[in-house]
């Protein structure tokens, strides 16, 4: 249960480890663009998963919230990086986030019932921390361009929310 | 046949006259990059609180047991001010966003 959050940070703190030893090497706005929308995609996943699986109402009106919002979010982050002509760099926490979004989902997958929707929001609330943190922390003071850091901001506050929608939910299946 | 006119005359003044006091506002609150402007609004009772959602997401304006305005993406919704008293609501899909109407009789 606590293997992929302690994957994903080491993944953030990879990236924010490198950033903090010497100002250059913080990440750049197309690498940037690449963790955000990365990071959409990963609960974008896990959200149809969620939809699929679980056959509590409330897990799955929770799920579709996420698809929803996410996929709005991502459909903003395309537009901007179309508009300023970024493309969007792959980078080494853009890849752990992945591998590590491969090793819950696999998880995921051998449980059921309460246990997957339980181990589910658990991670939901978990994974939003961590992207809020490295929003927070390393991808919003890294990025230049006002408009990316402005849709970055959003996303902040979006993710928040989700973070405490995902509190409620878990508290309510408990 | 003969209440016809006078009650015909009797709507024109209403009407003209502003509606005299009874006259029931709208208030109208903003969401644009989560957050409810103003986040604090007066209302009367009978008053209409109308919310336009800016956003490209789905919010609601939800008084827990009591009332919910779902507002989807670009699209406006409203309530009518039923009862006097201060109330907080959120959005249920992101708890972080919060405003409060202070309703007065």
């Amino acid at each position: 249960m606590h293997l992929r959050p302690i994957a994903t940070l080491a993944a953030l703190l990879l990236l924010g480890a490198a950033s903090s030893a010497q100002a250059a090497d913080k990440p750049s706005d197309p690498q940037i663009a690449h963790i955000a929308y990365t990071a959409g995609v990963i609960d974008i996943d896990a959200a149809k998963q969620a939809i699929k699986k679980s056959k509590n109402k409330t897990v799955v009106a929770f799920a579709k919230d996420m698809l929803r919002d996410h996929e709005a979010v991502n459909k903003q982050a395309l537009d901007l990086v179309k508009k300023l002509n970024v493309t969007p760099e792959d980078n080494a926490t853009s890849q752990a986030l992945t591998k590590a979004a491969a090793d819950e989902s696999k998880k995921l997958s051998g449980l059921k019932g309460k246990a997957f929707d339980k181990e589910y929001i658990a991670n939901e609330v978990a994974y939003h921390k961590q992207v809020n943190g490295a929003l927070e922390t390393l991808l919003i003071p890294s990025a230049s361009n006002a408009e990316l850091k402005s849709l970055l901001e959003t996303g902040l506050k979006i993710f928040q929310g989700h973070q405490q929608h995902a509190e409620h939910v878990a508290a309510e299946i408990k | 046949m003969r209440m016809w006119k006078p009650l015909f005359a009797a709507a024109v003044l209403t009407l003209l006259s502003g509606a005299g006091a009874a006259a029931a506002a709208t208030i109208e609150i903003t969401i644009d990059k989560m957050a409810f402007a103003p986040v604090e609004i007066d209302a009367k009772v009978g008053d209409t609180v109308r919310w336009i959602n800016k956003d490209a997401f789905v919010h609601t304006a939800t008084v827990t047991g009591a009332w919910e305005v779902m507002l989807p993406q670009n699209k406006s919704g409203s309530m009518v001010m039923k009862t006097s008293g201060s109330v907080e609501y959120y959005c249920r899909f992101h708890p972080n966003m919060k405003g409060r109407i202070r309703v007065s009789p």
